[in-house]
C-alpha cells in the first residue's frame, strides 16, 4: 500500500522536474532541477528494493556528474539563447515530429504483449548491495578489471585534452584564441 | 538466471588471458616510464610499444589450437579470437611504425600517444574475445576513448579538436544505443551471455516479440556506427581528416575490425546465424553503404577524406558478406577485413609520409608527379589504390570475389550486382590518385616525402601482404573459416 | 519500507529546518530595497561586469578526476559489503583494480595534474 503510494509521489516529483529541466530558461536552473530529477529516480530505485543503484545514482549522478554539467555550463558561459526565431522553430518542429514518431513507436510496440524473460529469482527482502558484490567479483570479475584499464584511458586522455603540459620546449604553434585557459602544449 | 553463486577461486587459464595482460602492463609500464628520464627525440615509447603487441601476438599464437572459456564465458579463447587478436595486434605494430617518426615531426611525440594505441587495441580484443555483452561493452568503450583522445591529440589544431568532438559526441550517442539494446535483449532473455541468450532463444518463441526486435536492432544501430555505415557514417570524413592520420590509419583499419568481430560474435553466437528480421535492414544499410561511400569518394579532392570515403564503401562491400550469412558469409567478412586492413593502412601509410616536418600534404594533387620522382612512394601507392578497386591480381580483388561468391551462394543477385557496379564507379576515384602520381605535372611546391625506416618496414610489409594475398589468397581464407568454424 | 522511517524523518527535519529559517527570515527581516542594496555583495567594492564568467579549464580536469575517483569509490561499496564471503579471492581482486588505478594516480602526480599553480 505504502509502496505504490511512494513511486506516485516519486514519480511525479521525476516528470514535474523532468519537465522543468527543458522549460526553464537559465540553463544553471535547468541543471538544478535534473538534480531533483536524479534524487527522485533514486527515490524509485529505493522504492524498488534496489538499493545500490539507488545509492550510485546519488554518488555518481546527483554529485559527481552534476557537477560537471554545472563546470561544463560555466566554461560555455550560456547566456541567452543566440539563435534567431526561424531556428528555434525549425528546431520546434523537427522536436515535436521526433517526439511524436516516438509515441508512435512506443504506442505500437506496447500493443503488443511484451513477453517478459525468464523471472528473476527472489532477491533478500532488503540489501541488495551484497548480492550484486558478490555477482561482480565473481562473474563479472573480467569485466570489473578492465573496466580499471577504461577507468586509466579516461586519466589519461583528460590529461592529454585539458592539460598536455610538458617539459619546456620550444612553443607549439598555437594559434592565439585556439583554446582559453590552457597552456599550449610543447613538444618533448 | 542462476541464483548468486558462491565466489570461488576460478581456476584459471592465465595464458589464455596473455594478450590482455600483455596489452595492459604494457600500458601501465609505458606511463610509470614517465618517472625516467628519456632524452629528447628517444624512440622508447614505440619500441616498448612493438614489444608489447609482439609479446601478446606471440602469446595468442603458441595457444592457437587451444579453446577454453574462462571468466563464465566472459573471455573466450576461440579461433575467432585468435584470429582478430593477431589482426588487432598487426594492426597496432603497423600503425606504431607509420607513428614512429609522424609523432615527432608533428609535434605529438608523447608516451601518451602510444598508451592510448595500446589501450585501444586492447579494447578492441576484449570486444572480439567476449561472449557476453557487458564484456564487449566495456571492450568498446575502451577501443573508443582511447581513439577519441588520439583523434584530438594534435591539440593545437583545430581541426583536430573538431574531429574528436564529433566523433566523440557522436560515439557516445552510438554507445548509448548499443547499451539501450543490450538492456532490451536482457529483459526480453533475462541474460547478457550469448550462449545462455542462444539456449533461451532455442526454447522460446520470442523470434517476433518487439523487445527483443527493438533491442537487436539498437545493438545493430551501435554497431553500424563504429563500423562507419551509412547512414550512421556521418562523423567518418571529419573525425579521418582532423586526427593525426597514423591514428585515422589506426582506426580505419582497427575500430572497423572490432566492431565487424563483436557484430559477428552477436549474430552467430547469440541469434544462430544473422536473424531474419535483419536481412531486409542489412540489404539496405550494405546498398546505401557502399553506394553513398562510392559516389561522395568521387567527389573529394582531400586525400585522407577521399580515402574516408572508401573506408565506407568498404564497411557496404563486408555487410553484404553478412547479409548471406551463416559461417560462409562470416568467413568472407573476416577475410575480407584482414585485406582491407592491410591495403588501407598501406594507403593511410603513405599519406603519412607526404611532407616534411610540420607540414602535411593530403590533397589528390599533392601527388603530381611522385610517381617518377619517389618510385617506391609511387609503385606502392598504384597496388594499394588497385586492390582497394578490388583489381587482379591483388589482395582486394581475391576478397570481393570471396564476398561476392558468397553472396551469389546466398541468392542475393540483386546485392551483387549493385556490389560490382559499385566497384567499378570507385575504380574512377582510385586511378584518379594513380594518374595524379604518373601522369600529372605539380603545380607549385612539389611534395617532398619524409622517409623514416620505420615506416618503410611498415610500408613494405603492407605491401607485401597485399601482393601475397592476392596470388596465395588460399592460405588466409582456410584461417578464416576455421576460425569461424571454432566459435564458442 | 520500515527502514527508510529514520531517513524520511531526517528529510523531514532537513526541509522543515530549511523552510522555517527562510519564512522566518522573510518575515522579520525589514524590507528597504534600492539599488546599491540589490547589487551584488563584492566586499564593499563596487561589482563590476557580470558576475557569469568563463572559468578555466583547469576546474574540468579536476571535475573529471573527481568523477573517476568517485567511480572507484562506488566499486568498493558493494565489495566491502561482500568482503567476507569474497575472502583472500576478492583481496586480490579489488588490489589488481586499485594498483591499476594507482599507477593512474602516480602519472597524474607525475604530470603534476592536481597541481593548482
Amino acid at each position: 500500500m505504502i509502496a505504490p503510494a511512494l513511486f506516485a509521489v516519486f514519480a511525479a516529483i521525476a516528470v514535474v522536474s523532468a519537465l522543468s529541466v527543458i522549460l526553464q530558461r537559465n540553463p544553471v536552473t535547468s541543471a538544478l532541477f535534473l538534480v531533483v530529477t536524479f534524487c527522485s529516480l533514486a527515490g524509485i530505485y529505493l522504492v524498488l528494493h534496489a538499493e545500490f543503484i539507488g545509492m550510485v545514482q546519488v554518488i555518481v549522478y546527483a554529485g559527481a556528474i552534476m557537477v560537471l554539467f554545472l563546470f561544463v555550463i560555466m566554461y560555455l558561459n550560456l547566456g541567452r539563447d543566440i539563435e534567431t526565431g526561424l531556428q528555434i522553430a525549425l528546431r520546434r518542429g523537427v522536436g515535436w515530429l521526433m517526439g511524436f514518431a516516438l509515441l508512435a513507436a512506443g504506442v505500437a510496440l506496447f500493443r503488443h504483449p511484451w513477453a517478459a524473460g525468464p523471472p528473476a529469482p527472489p532477491g533478500p527482502p532488503v540489501g541488495n548491495t551484497q548480492a550484486i558484490g558478490l555477482l561482480l567479483y565473481s562473474r563479472y570479475l573480467f569485466p570489473f578489471e578492465v573496466t580499471s584499464m577504461l577507468l586509466l584511458v579516461a586519466m589519461v586522455g583528460v590529461v592529454v585534452i585539458a592539460r598536455g603540459r610538458r617539459a619546456p620546449g620550444p612553443a607549439a604553434d598555437l594559434p592565439p584564441g585556439a583554446a582559453t585557459g590552457a597552456e599550449p602544449r610543447g613538444d618533448a | 538466471m542462476t541464483p548468486v553463486p558462491a565466489p570461488q577461486l576460478i581456476a584459471l587459464d592465465w595464458w589464455a588471458l596473455g594478450a590482455v595482460i600483455a596489452l595492459s602492463a604494457g600500458a601501465m609500464l609505458l606511463l610509470l616510464l614517465e618517472f625516467v628520464p628519456a632524452k629528447p627525440g628517444s624512440s622508447r615509447a614505440a619500441v616498448l610499444s612493438l614489444l608489447t603487441l609482439a609479446i601478446s601476438a606471440a602469446a595468442v599464437f603458441v595457444a592457437r589450437d587451444a579453446r577454453r572459456s574462462i571468466f563464465d564465458g566472459m573471455f573466450v579463447h576461440d579461433g575467432f579470437t585468435v584470429f582478430f587478436t593477431l589482426l588487432f595486434c598487426a594492426i597496432g605494430a603497423v600503425s606504431v611504425l607509420l607513428s614512429w617518426d609522424y609523432v615527432r615531426r608533428t609535434g605529438i611525440h608523447h608516451a601518451e600517444y602510444y598508451v592510448l594505441l595500446l589501450c585501444a587495441t586492447l579494447g578492441m580484443i576484449v570486444m572480439a574475445a567476449s561472449n557476453d555483452l557487458i564484456t564487449i561493452f566495456v571492450g568498446l568503450e575502451l577501443m573508443s576513448l582511447g581513439l577519441y583522445v588520439l583523434v584530438g591529440f594534435r591539440r593545437a589544431h583545430l581541426e583536430s579538436n573538431e574531429a574528436a568532438l564529433k566523433y566523440f559526441l557522436l560515439g557516445a550517442f552510438a554507445s548509448g544505443f548499443l547499451l539501450y539494446g543490450i538492456a532490451l535483449l536482457y529483459g526480453a532473455t533475462g541474460t547478457t551471455s550469448l550462449t545462455r541468450m542462444a539456449a533461451f532463444l532455442s526454447e522460446s518463441p520470442l523470434r517476433g516479440n518487439p523487445m527483443f526486435v527493438a533491442g537487436g536492432l539498437l545493438l545493430l544501430t551501435g554497431f553500424a556506427f563504429k563500423v562507419a555505415a551509412v547512414p550512421f557514417h556521418m562523423w567518418t570524413p571529419d573525425a579521418y581528416d582532423g586526427a593525426p592520420t597514423s591514428v585515422t590509419a589506426f582506426m580505419s583499419a582497427g575500430a572497423k575490425a572490432a566492431g565487424f568481430a563483436a557484430l559477428l560474435r552477436v549474430g552467430l553466437t547469440a541469434l544462430g546465424g544473422m536473424p531474419a528480421e535483419w536481412g531486409p535492414i542489412l540489404s539496405a544499410i550494405a546498398i546505401l553503404t557502399m553506394t553513398v561511400g562510392n559516389v561522395t569518394a568521387l567527389l573529394q579532392t582531400n586525400l585522407k577524406r577521399m580515402l574516408a570515403y572508401s573506408s565506407i564503401a568498404h564497411a557496404g562491400y563486408i555487410l553484404v558478406a553478412l547479409v548471406a550469412g551463416g559461417r560462409d558469409g562470416a568467413s568472407a567478412a573476416l577475410f575480407y577485413l584482414a585485406v582491407y586492413s592491410f591495403m588501407n593502412l598501406g594507403a593511410f601509410g603513405i599519406v603519412t609520409m607526404l611532407g616534411r616536418g610540420r607540414e602535411e600534404r593530403v590533397l589528390v594533387s599533392d601527388l603530381a608527379g611522385l610517381g617518377f620522382r619517389q618510385p617506391l612512394v609511387g609503385l606502392a601507392m598504384t597496388v594499394f589504390m588497385i586492390s582497394l578497386g578490388g583489381i587482379p591480381p591483388t589482395a582486394g580483388f581475391m576478397g570481393k570475389v570471396y564476398v561476392f561468391k558468397v553472396a551469389l551462394g546466398a541468392g542475393l543477385v540483386p546485392l551483387v550486382i549493385i556490389g560490382v557496379l559499385n566497384s567499378v564507379v570507385s575504380v574512377f576515384y582510385y586511378l584518379r590518385v594513380t594518374v595524379a602520381l604518373y601522369m600529372q605535372e605539380p603545380q607549385g611546391e612539389p611534395t617532398e616525402v619524409s622517409w623514416a625506416a620505420p615506416a618503410v618496414v611498415a610500408l613494405l610489409v603492407t605491401l607485401a601482404l597485399t601482393l601475397w594475398w592476392g596470388i596465395q589468397a588460399h592460405d588466409l581464407l582456410l584461417e578464416a573459416q576455421r576460425s569461424v568454424m571454432g566459435l564458442l | 519500507m520500515r527502514e527508510y522511517i529514520p531517513v524520511l524523518l531526517f528529510l523531514l527535519v532537513a526541509f522543515g529546518f530549511a523552510a522555517g529559517t527562510i519564512a522566518l527570515s522573510s518575515i522579520i527581516v525589514p524590507l528597504r530595497r534600492n539599488a546599491v542594496k540589490n547589487s551584488a555583495y563584492e566586499c564593499g567594492v563596487v561589482p563590476m561586469g557580470d558576475a557569469r564568467q568563463r572559468v578555466a579549464i583547469k576546474f574540468y580536469l579536476v571535475a573529471v578526476l573527481f568523477i573517476l575517483f568517485d567511480i572507484e569509490a562506488v566499486f568498493l561499496y558493494p565489495w566491502a559489503v561482500a568482503f567476507r564471503q569474497l575472502g583472500l579471492y576478492g583481496l586480490v581482486e579489488m588490489a589488481l583494480f586499485i594498483v591499476v588505478l594507482f599507477i593512474g594516480y602516480v602519472y597524474l602526480l607525475k604530470k603534476r595534474a592536481l597541481e593548482w599553480e
